[in-house]
């Protein structure tokens, strides 16, 4: 049985449009599935009603977020936040913004563990320096004694995966984890999620817009048009042969940096009319 | 060593500052009409009389010879005599000066408990009609002088509903066993709680009157950058650890939010103790407000130029003061 499983999910603007329509998608434990898709598809939203951080402004219609079997969003909030804390983690976009700057890094990986799980503060301690070293970070005791500011963006997103990784999570969203870095750390990056993801077993929904992301770090992917699911399937399929024709002109657009002859291809208008009408048609569904 | 560094300069600063504050308010109130010498003597005194007074006072001499004989005075620690009361000017001042400084200080804290809450409970309760109320008491509070809230809380705490006093620093009648005159700080230390209370009961009226500008324009202040803050990613990623609400306010937003805030207070403290001035004139309350105004209506140059000499000296130890807090608050000054 899958870990998370989404199942009919419709977000919308409060007295707005519609952000995501009937959204299913299952995530099984230690899998890593992808959602990609143009900015505005949805894909991050999905990622933060699982985390119940959608913003004030959005509202959930209808649909089903369960974790291990249990609907998180029949949950009393508060017990709701509690068992999330415990059992999901974040990895943010940004690493510049993600740790408070008043703050020293140690209690930012620490926080959860003892003010939410009640470790003891040694444990906690412990567990942050051995995670700091598993991310390899060199001198985890000073690094811990350190202000956000006085370190660079690849240690600090090193720092954000440790603490994802803190509590053992069952689930983890990466939102867009290497698009504020540098090309040269992004590498690096990617391949110790893989690595934490795999030496850990944890889920990942990992939210990018980048297919060559995909296709090293993923099994599944969901492919976003407008908050409508085009297309899921596992990742040899799609590279292989995707199915529905914007995924097809989605994968054509991606660049090829190995061939210099290559130019890039937008998404033909043919294909935005086509997967339009699909979604005018959901709609009309819907309505009626 | 960067610490001392900040002080040293600031003491230069603030000598060269002060300097300039005394060139002015000497030629000032030297230029503009009226002269103490007419408000001592009875009408239709001779202008032999006129002229033996000023000699005595030296205000026969030019505005440079003054300055330099006042001045001169000023490095020797000797400010002059009040021409009023005939009392050295330093002593008058400096026994005024604490009362001051207690009423400027009380009201400062309340106005930064009473504009912390409420910025507190307006994010807390962002999105709200509540918000909506609390950002309409801010913006009346903030519409109003502070002499006028005198006059409302007067009428409504001292004499429609008398549960304050609303004249004076403490009951005249009562045995003072003090030795300075920090009456709010020094009944504490003695433990005498009665007089304290008697204290307090005298100064809640015009320190709450000083503060509740102050905690609006704070509780504005703090509530935008408290906004501001929580749409941040930090504050994002402390929900999904399990945090609630009031944990991700005081805890991730706050400290971060602080910082501008204190900046305004620093500034609006001067300003606060400028207010003092009316504020201690309505309320009959024996601080260097009072002084001040009796000062300037009696002509008293040397008491006026002590006291604007006094004030412009608390205003610079005041911003000294905010920016060392702000350099210890913000982690990323404290190195730079």
């Amino acid at each position: 049985m899958s870990y998370l499983s989404i199942r009919d999910l419709e977000l919308r603007l409060k007295g707005g449009g519609r952000l995501l329509r009937r959204v299913s998608l299952e995530v099984a434990r230690g899998e890593v599935h992808g959602l990609v898709g143009e900015s505005g598809a949805g894909k991050s939203m999905i990622g933060k009603a699982v985390l119940g951080t959608l913003p004030r402004s959005v509202e959930i219609v209808s649909g089903q977020i369960l974790l291990d079997g249990t609907d998180v969003l029949a949950m009393h909030p508060a017990a709701r936040r509690r068992l999330i804390g415990a059992t999901c983690a974040l990895i943010p976009q940004d690493p510049l913004t993600a740790l408070n700057p008043a703050h020293r890094v140690g209690p930012q990986i620490t926080d959860r563990l003892v003010d939410i799980l009640r470790w003891p503060r040694a444990k906690a301690e412990a567990r942050a320096r051995e995670l700091l070293a598993e991310v390899q970070i060199a001198e985890p005791e000073r690094v811990m004694r350190s202000y956000p500011h006085e370190l660079s963006g690849g240690m600090r997103q090193r720092i954000l995966i440790a603490s994802a990784f803190a509590a053992e999570p069952k689930l983890i969203v990466a939102d867009e984890p290497t698009t504020a870095l540098d090309v040269t750390v992004q590498k690096q990056i990617l391949k110790l999620i893989k690595a934490m993801q795999e030496r850990h077993g944890t889920a990942l929904l990992f939210v990018t817009h980048d297919l060559g992301v995909v296709s090293k770090i993923c099994q599944r992917l969901s492919v976003l048009y407008a908050g409508m699911v085009v297309e899921d399937t596992d990742v040899r399929t799609f590279f292989r042969a995707p199915r529905h024709p914007y995924s097809r002109a989605l994968l054509a657009a991606t660049p090829k940096y190995t061939d210099p002859t290559h130019s890039l291809t937008p998404v033909p208008e043919a294909v935005i009319a086509t997967v339009r009408a699909e979604v005018a048609e959901a709609d009309r569904r819907a309505g009626a | 060593m960067q610490l001392l560094q900040t002080i040293f300069l600031r003491l230069i600063t603030t000598a060269v500052t002060l300097f300039g504050v005394a060139v002015i308010v000497f030629v000032v109130i030297r230029i503009v009409p009226g002269n103490p010498i007419a408000m001592m003597l009875p009408p239709g005194a001779t202008e032999a009389d006129i002229a033996r007074l000023s000699a005595l006072y030296g205000l026969d001499k030019s505005i440079p010879e003054q300055f330099a004989i006042w001045s001169g005075g000023v490095l020797r620690g000797d400010f002059g005599t009040s021409i009023t009361t005939r009392q050295p000017v330093l002593g008058l001042v400096l026994g005024r000066l604490p009362a001051t400084l207690e009423l400027a200080i009380m009201a400062l804290v309340m106005a930064v408990l009473i504009g912390g809450v409420m910025a507190l409970t307006g994010t807390r309760l962002r999105g709200t009609r509540s918000e909506g109320a609390i950002d309409v008491a801010n913006g009346m509070a903030l519409s109003i002088p502070d002499f006028l809230w005198g006059l409302v809380l007067i009428l409504a705490f001292g004499v429609l509903l008398p549960v304050f006093h609303i004249s004076g620093r403490i009951t005249p009648s009562l045995q003072l066993p003090f030795s300075t005159n920090f009456y709010l700080f020094e009944s504490l230390v003695r433990l005498r709680f009665d007089l304290w209370a008697d204290i307090v009961s005298h100064m809640f009226l015009p320190a709450l009157a000083l503060a509740i500008p102050l905690s609006a324009v704070i509780g504005q202040l703090l509530k935008q950058s408290l906004k501001e803050t929580m749409h941040l990613d930090y504050v994002t990623l402390s929900r999904t650890k399990g945090y609630g609400e009031n944990h991700v306010i005081l805890h991730e937003a706050l400290p971060n939010a602080i910082l501008p805030t204190l900046t305004l207070i620093g500034v609006q403290f001067t300003f606060l103790i400028g207010g003092t001035v009316i504020i201690e004139r309505l309320f009959s309350y024996e601080g260097l407000g009072n002084l001040a105004i009796d000062a300037v209506i009696n002509r008293d140059l040397p008491l006026i130029q002590g006291i604007v000499i006094l004030f412009a000296a608390i205003f610079t130890v005041v911003n000294l003061v905010v920016d060392l807090l702000y350099a210890t608050l913000n982690p990323r000054l404290r190195h730079a």
